[in-house]
């Protein structure tokens, strides 16, 4: 069932959190809301839920318009940040929630209740906790059981607001392989708001990443990395030096940087710009090998990990990070103090707006 | 969670022993200890030692005594209204108050304070004001035929203004703290707003309730100052258990006084256990909640 969002607006008082917005969710894939705290994000998958009204705009499932549909009639699985789980139930009672409150006529059998929320805790690996209260489950077992709860009511779509937001580090890690795995197995329309990066390049088909309400871009987790389409997906994707300086006539002069074509701006009028390249991007020197990089000071290293992590900052206090290959490092042979020479090997250039 | 004048259930969740020293917890402990002696035990014994002074017998005589009976009787008629009626009212108020944004909310929460801050005695002159033979609806009400004061409706109303922000308030912060995420998550599962009611909100706010009514009948059942000025003392027709006890003291029935005030003793004593019991299941209830929400 696909999802589709069509010129949606909201405020809220005089603050607009989602700010004609229009997304397109396809059946079956998986989407991330990516963006930092009160980029709309959240606001607008609560708006797809149908728990907001959008103030213009439309949200339409498989084509149709749910705006009039109530939240209550929208099927939707959502699982909340908080968990929001019942406290005074157990897990099955949980689970069996929204079968409990159907309609008498289109309320299954106690029997298949049963059968139905034991098959459901068997997919969340958890039916041996059946019996037990949501206050005597870790962190990552309540959050699965609020997954089981939303997929009880067999959803057209499942929504998540930011689902692992409040678990820490290894279990996040672990949790989302999982969800991985189990969105293709049911292969159900997915979307969840997330503000880490890395866990949206990790699990989504599709990353949208917003910014104050608007949508930055959309695209795969490559495409979204590797071309990034504003200075602000760029940063927000991961950590980037940035050299400033102004594009003219097809080129672009960045500080000491050797000029680097620009076609996108031929005009003689000169325009602040700023090149951004990624740690991994930066090349790291005993020698000006050629010219077109700047000099900085290596203030530290972390050597943990496959890549070796490079802190430097140059003479006017600007800071870069680079990361080196291990064997790179090893012939470096770089000391905290020492003066290298940096030369970005890719450059993305945006030229300022307004 | 937030504070409440009232003395509230939300106090009783999350409570933290300090360590003083051991003279200072003594002093502290000897203080309370003597104060509540003073002014509550001794009190209560006397009620009692004077009610059995002539033995039982005459206990017992003074309280089937047909007066005594009919005050009693309209005791708990007006209960029985004013209970029910502010139950549903501080449901409603404290709803409101707790999952809604609207202007005018804090006036609201003052407006629900003001039986706490006028005196009785003042609540019961608004409704002679309001109902009595000069007042503003007197006369359309004598048209009608039609009696609110000197009479069973006034006894109501002023119970029901005097006890009204009980439940409200003793509902307001539980309610805060509650959210409405789970409402929330009930809704998307297909829940009506009866069966959200009675499957999720009710069993987290039912002690708070519970609570709520309890002191909620105790104070309509006590109620003196606002009932005195409506009711005209009327003998077995609007008298009510204090108004009966202060007639019987001021005709110097002094044994037949205390026997009649040993209900109202009784029914404190009630209240309080009521109120400890209530209090210990919240405390039971309490210690999973907050792992909850420290986990979350």
């Amino acid at each position: 069932m696909s999802i589709e969002v069509r010129n949606v607006t909201k405020r809220f008082g005089s603050f607009t959190a989602v700010d004609d917005v229009s997304v397109t969710v396809p059946a079956g894939e998986l989407v991330a809301l990516l963006g930092p705290s009160g980029s709309g994000k959240t606001s607008l998958l609560r708006i797809i839920a149908g728990l907001e009204s959008p103030d213009a705009g439309s949200v339409l499932f498989e084509g149709e318009d749910q705006a009039r549909r109530d939240v209550r009639v929208r099927r939707v699985g959502f699982v909340f940040q908080h968990y929001a789980l019942f406290r005074h139930m157990t897990v099955f009672e949980n689970v069996a929630f929204g079968l409990r409150v159907r309609p008498r006529g289109s309320r299954p059998p106690a029997a298949e209740i049963r059968a139905k929320v034991m098959d459901l805790l068997k997919l969340v690996q958890l039916d041996w906790l059946a019996d037990r209260r949501p206050s005597e489950l870790s962190g990552g077992q309540r959050q699965r059981v609020t997954l089981a709860r939303a997929l009880a009511v067999e959803p057209k779509v499942l929504l998540l607001d930011e689902p692992f937001g409040s678990l820490d580090a290894r279990i996040r890690q672990e949790l989302r392989r999982w969800l991985r795995r189990l969105h293709d197995e049911i292969r159900l329309t997915s979307v969840f708001v997330t503000h880490d990066q890395e866990e949206a390049l990790d699990v989504a088909d599709r990353v949208v990443v917003m910014n104050r309400g608007r949508i930055e871009q959309m695209g795969t987790s490559q495409e979204v990395f590797e071309h990034p389409a504003t200075p602000f997906v760029m940063t927000f994707l991961g950590q980037s030096a940035v050299f400033s300086g102004r594009v003219q006539g097809g080129k672009a002069f960045l500080g000491s940087l050797a000029a680097v074509d620009y076609p996108a701006h031929l005009e003689e009028e000169s325009r602040p710009a700023a090149g951004y390249a990624r740690p991994h991007e930066l090349e790291v020197a005993r020698l000006e090998n050629g010219g077109g990089g700047l000099w900085a000071t290596l203030r530290h290293v972390s050597p943990a990990g496959a890549v070796v992590k490079l802190e430097l900052s140059d003479a006017e206090g600007r800071s870069f990070q680079a990361e080196v290959t291990r064997e790179q490092h090893d012939a470096l042979q770089a000391r905290v103090g020492e003066r290298l020479y940096l030369k970005p090997r890719k450059l993305r250039i945006f030229v300022e707006q307004g | 969670m937030s504070g409440n004048p009232g003395g509230s259930l939300a106090a009783v969740r999350g409570r933290r022993a300090l360590t003083e020293p051991p003279l200072v917890q003594v002093t502290l402990l000897a203080v309370t200890v003597l104060f509540l002696a003073v002014f509550l035990v001794l009190p209560l014994v006397a009620v009692f030692t004077q009610a059995f002074e002539k033995g039982a017998g005459a206990y017992f005589a003074a309280l089937r005594e047909p007066d005594a009976w009919k005050a009693i009787r309209l005791t708990l008629l007006t209960a029985a209204i004013a209970v029910p009626l502010n139950l549903v009212f501080g449901l409603a108020a404290s709803w409101a108050i707790a999952k809604f944004e609207f202007p005018g909310k804090g006036t609201l929460l003052t407006l629900i304070d003001l039986p706490f801050a006028v005196s009785p005695v003042i609540s019961g002159m608004i409704f002679v004001l309001l109902f009595g033979r000069q007042g503003a609806l007197g006369p359309w009400l004598a048209d009608h035929d039609l009696k609110v004061i000197f009479a069973v409706p006034g006894i109501v109303l002023a119970t029901v203004f005097v006890t009204f922000p009980f439940v409200a308030r003793e509902l307001i912060p539980v309610m805060q703290a509650l959210g409405n995420e789970e409402e929330e998550a009930a809704r998307v599962l297909g829940a009506g707003g009866w069966q959200i009611f009675y499957r999720v909100t009710l069993p987290h706010i039912k002690w708070g309730v519970l609570y709520g009514v309890i002191l909620c009948n105790a104070r309509a059942m006590g109620e003196f100052g606002a009932v005195s000025v409506v009711s005209g003392h009327i003998r077995g027709l609007t008298n009510t258990i204090p108004l009966h006890v202060e007639i019987l003291y001021n005709e110097y029935n002094f044994q037949a006084a205390f026997a009649v005030a040993s209900l109202l003793a009784f029914l404190a004593v009630a209240t309080l256990v009521a109120k400890s019991i209530v209090e210990w299941r919240v405390r039971q209830a309490a210690p999973r909640d907050e792992r909850l929400e420290e986990a979350a």
